[in-house]
């Protein structure tokens, strides 16, 4: 345990000279190498103790940045100037990223530590973080378990608490099943919200990159940092952002919508149980349930992996041998130079959607698989739009289980996808979701519950997870 | 060509938009830099990027397409064309595919024997151009990206040609309304415009189309119509000896006048477009297009009717005139110190046209201002010089811009107009010529040219021609009557 609540306890501790950040930096660098068996790191920053002294200060004084303080730890598909970047990809092997990606400038300009780089699933392909040229990373609630993925560096560092908080991507699920997995926190924003300059892309029109913590206000004051519009990013929303961390604490009611599209065969009875519980509780607080329909639910899954399959087959093009990372050594032409560098530096689950994403662009199917899936996607957009005429937020489990065992999955990649059930939708839509741990379950393992809003409706999710965790 | 058949012509034009930074980032697109001087993580493709539409881009696009009579569409949306090549850094080109900013427009020619001819435009899209592959450095290829993400538009005609000169004559428009616009400056040597030809052969009076083949490789406007008319032949050939066109692209050869087909693995593409999911699609407001389109200049068609109208000169000059925009530049500066329009015209499209070939310089760079060529003219009209002291005048402004009265004066080379001097001429010449001065009392009155050239000779060029021509005459017939 840390010996604060959050990031204002820690910096109040600091400005009161009870907490030395250079002796914080260097206990998380303890407990990263104590724990190195749960592999959630690809890098450890060392050197990030250098600039604890000056931060220090500037938290004394009165000079800091909203983040001063903040040890974080971001996932390796996120560029840092001057570091290792792999996508725990053997691909990338050897690369050093030559600028910084927005979030991560805006990350320094706000005075947080950066301690290290998580191990995740290959390119963010993945919801078990076993696809990782780093090897697997271990759920720290239980070894024996994945903590999933994709960001299960980030979301295995941030409970095992080797950092404060975690910068996770989410293109399907990736921030908030892990978080349900592993207990934490984790908020995927409004697509656009935050700026994508620097993210290693995996499925363009869907992926988003954000805050995984403890605590609200460490997500709120980390997700108000992390927003806003970036030139660089033509998709990049150009909206205010609210002030967050000082609006996360209300006693709003909220329209709660529930669907039982989302308590269909395939949820766990234990995960079932504890999201009754919580509703009920909800009701009782003075929320209103409403009851809502997706039409479209059940082709979720199938939308989404035909359109992100599609992008990212395209998006891992650049990873050739040609210009950087892995070149195989075995090419007498240009042709065996591409097969062989590409086969010797993909993994299994990224060959695979490279393949099928390959197919479902290619002429002659494009319109039975890309168009269709795009037109779906557009209903299942509406249905979210009709929903949220109605309600201000909608909850569901953020997966159908509680972390499940190494390897429990590594053969079946469909049942695999099918974990994704309820955290595609978003992506789908472009709106925030956010999980938050609920309880556990018989094994001990953590229990998560998402809930989504429309466009922009961060603020009611910080809202809604704020008032849970006060219970 | 064989009779029996026509040729279908369709062209692919690409050309490399004159903007100061790339479509996507703000490299620089100067050319001749050193090797990859003019890239960042963005054109360089490294993970993580993202593109930035430069709007300057959609701007010059939008303009081609307003000069062509196109449809400028409010919605465009870039697309990912999918392939591998090492000059391509992201894997696919970013382009437009089905919905295109232009569309729907047409250009006309004119045919040597005079008729007009309107050729569709099916649509204008943008894209970025890839990078440089060196293969002939003795090692391993080297890659330079400084061109990759320099900003192209390419704009595909209709199937609308019907010979090689249809196809010159397009290119030579497409050309000409480019470098009007300032988008492009349509050197085909240098790569800045390419083209590629669709071709297919039928017989008169079919209307299904034949397999086309596609000629690539033509870098200059008389390859373009040599490899057309090539084809051809070479498809009438073949269809002739009973074989069949297989579709393919071709490389043209331009020094063994011979296409030869391009491997077949290296075509066998299917470039999977999809939209770009990193890219808003490109609105253009009708605000923004009338913005846009005041930008659009006085187009080569305007400008030789004007000419015409305006200036009286002959519409073989005002073609030539207008051929260029800086020529018809620099031709409307001489008119605004000479009013002798045809003069003017005359100089323009013999002189100074002479030099600008032989020298290979740019109009622009000419050494002889439009306003001191103005001058020269006006010095012959006043009668201060005659057209042959100009025609010595010239070669001396053209070794430094020098202002021609100038020059006159310098070389005291002003026209004799006084009577005296020239009567005095004559006589002297008249007196050592007796014998010609008997032929033409005898009849011979040709030989007055004879006379002429002595006294101009004499007067080293400076006598008025006409004053002497005049004086001649009369003091000729003076010895008649005084016989
Ligand atoms: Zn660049």
């Amino acid at each position: 345990m840390l010996p604060y609540k959050d990031l204002k306890e820690k910096q109040e501790l600091i400005r009161n000279g009870q907490l030395s950040l250079k002796e914080n930096i260097q206990s998380f660098l303890k407990k990263i190498d104590q724990q190195s068996d749960l592999n959630a790191f690809n890098f450890v920053f060392a050197d990030s103790i250098e600039l604890a002294d000056a931060i220090e200060k500037k938290i004394i004084n009165g000079s800091a940045g909203k983040l001063a303080g903040m040890v974080i730890a971001v996932k390796d598909v996120i560029a840092i100037k001057n570091k290792p970047l792999t996508c725990s990809s053997r691909i990338l092997e050897g690369f050093i990223s030559i600028y910084n990606a927005t979030v991560v400038q805006k990350l320094i300009e706000e005075d947080a530590l950066i301690i290290g780089k998580t191990n995740c699933d290959e390119f963010a392909m993945g919801g078990s973080n076993e696809n990782s040229a780093f090897g697997p990373v271990l759920n720290p609630l239980n070894k024996k378990h994945v903590p999933g993925g994709s960001s299960g560096g980030s979301a295995a560092a941030v409970a095992a608490h080797l950092c404060d908080a975690a910068i996770g991507t989410d293109t399907g699920g990736s921030i908030r099943q892990p978080a349900s997995y592993c207990g934490i926190l984790g908020l995927k924003p409004t697509y656009g919200r935050v700026s994508r300059y620097g993210l290693t892309a995996y499925a363009s029109s869907f992926d988003s990159i954000g805050p995984m913590a403890k605590n609200v206000y460490d997500l709120a004051i980390l997700l108000e940092v992390m927003s806003g519009y970036d030139e660089m990013d033509s998709t990049s929303i150009n909206k205010p952002i609210d002030s967050f961390h000082t609006k996360f604490r209300s006693h709003v009611k909220f329209r709660i919508g529930i669907a039982k599209e989302h308590f269909d065969k395939g949820l766990s009875i234990e995960v079932n149980e504890n999201i009754q519980r919580v509703i009920a509780q909800l009701k009782n607080d003075g929320h209103e349930i409403i009851e809502v329909e997706f039409p479209h639910a059940e082709y979720s899954i199938a939308t989404y992996y035909i359109l992100a399959m599609a992008e990212a087959s395209a998006n891992l093009s650049r990873f050739d041998g040609a210009r950087y990372g892995h070149r195989s050594d075995d090419g007498i032409d240009l042709d065996a130079m591409y097969t062989n560098s590409r086969s010797e530096g993909f993994g299994e689950e990224v060959k695979r959607r490279i393949m099928l994403g390959t197919y479902a662009l290619s002429t002659g199917y494009y319109d039975a698989y890309y168009k269709k899936a795009q037109k779906v996607r557009r209903l299942i957009q509406n249905d979210f739009n009709k929903v949220f005429e109605k309600v201000d937020l909608v909850l569901t489990p953020t997966s159908p289980t509680t972390a499940f065992e190494i390897g429990a999955m590594i053969d079946d990649p469909l049942q695999m996808y099918l974990m994704d059930i309820y955290t595609t939708p978003a992506n789908l839509a472009g709106i925030p979701g956010v999980s938050l741990p609920i309880g556990n379950d018989s094994k001990g393992l953590p229990i998560g519950l998402q809930f989504m809003s429309d466009r922009l409706g961060e603020l009611k999710l910080l809202q809604i997870t704020n008032l849970l965790g006060e219970q | 060509m064989n009779n029996k058949y026509e040729a279908v012509i369709g062209l692919e034009v690409h050309a490399q938009l004159l903007t100061e930074s790339k479509i996507f980032c703000g490299c620089s697109t100067k050319f001749g830099n050193p090797p990859n001087s003019n890239v960042c993580p963005v054109c360089l493709g490294h993970p993580g990027v993202l593109p930035v539409l430069n709007k300057k881009v959609v701007e010059f696009a939008a303009l081609m397409g307003m000069a062509t009579n196109c449809e400028i569409k409010e919605k465009s949306i870039f697309a990912r064309k999918n392939y591998f090549y090492p000059d391509s850094p992201k894997g696919w080109q970013t382009s437009q595919f089905e919905e295109p900013i232009c569309e729907n427009g047409h250009l006309d020619i004119t045919l040597s024997d005079g008729t007009e001819k309107c050729l569709g435009i099916t649509r204008i899209h943008m894209e970025e151009d890839a990078g440089k592959s060196i293969h002939d450095l003795g090692y391993d290829t080297c890659v330079d990206l400084n061109r990759c993400g320099v900003p192209l538009i390419e704009i595909v005609s209709e199937p609308d040609m019907r010979s090689p000169e249809d196809a010159y004559l397009y290119l030579t428009k497409i050309k000409q309304i480019i470098t009007y616009l300032g988008i492009c400056d349509g050197n085909m040597e240098e790569g800045s415009l390419r083209c590629d030809a669709n071709i297919s052969i039928r017989l008169k009076g079919e209307t299904e189309l034949g397999t086309k083949t596609e000629v690539k490789n033509m870098n200059s406007f008389r390859n373009v119509e040599k490899a057309i008319a090539h084809e051809i032949e070479r498809q009438i050939e073949i269809v002739e000896e009973g074989g069949r066109i297989i579709q393919q692209t071709l490389l043209w050869d331009a020094d063994h006048e011979e296409v030869s087909p391009m491997r077949s693995k290296e075509e066998a593409h299917d470039y999977r477009y999809f939209p770009e999911p990193d890219l808003m699609p490109v609105v253009v407001s009708e605000e923004w297009k009338a913005e846009i389109a005041k930008n659009l200049p006085e187009l080569p068609e305007a400008r030789k009717a004007r000419f015409i109208s305006e200036y009286k000169i002959p519409e073989y000059d005002a073609a030539v005139l207008t051929t260029e925009r800086p020529l018809a530049d620099y031709y409307e500066k001489v008119i605004s110190v000479t009013d002798d329009y045809k003069s003017a015209s005359n100089w323009v499209m013999t002189d100074v046209l002479k030099i600008i070939k032989e020298d290979k310089v740019d109009i622009t760079e000419f050494k002889v201002s439009p306003e001191n060529l103005g001058k020269l003219i006006n010095l012959i009209n006043n009668n201060t010089i005659s057209g042959k002291i100009a025609k010595s005048v010239f070669p001396e402004m053209l070794k430094e811009d020098k202002d021609p009265e100038t020059i006159v004066k310098d070389k005291n080379l002003v026209q004799i107009t006084d009577t005296s001097a020239i009567d005095g001429i004559v006589d002297t010449i008249l007196d050592n010529n007796p014998g010609q001065v008997e032929q033409y009392l005898g009849g011979k009155e040709t030989v007055l040219g004879f006379f002429v050239g002595q006294v101009m000779k004499e007067s080293r060029g400076k006598a008025n021609p006409q004053m002497v021509n005049e004086t001649l005459k009369k003091k000729l017939e003076e010895k008649r009557t005084g016989e």
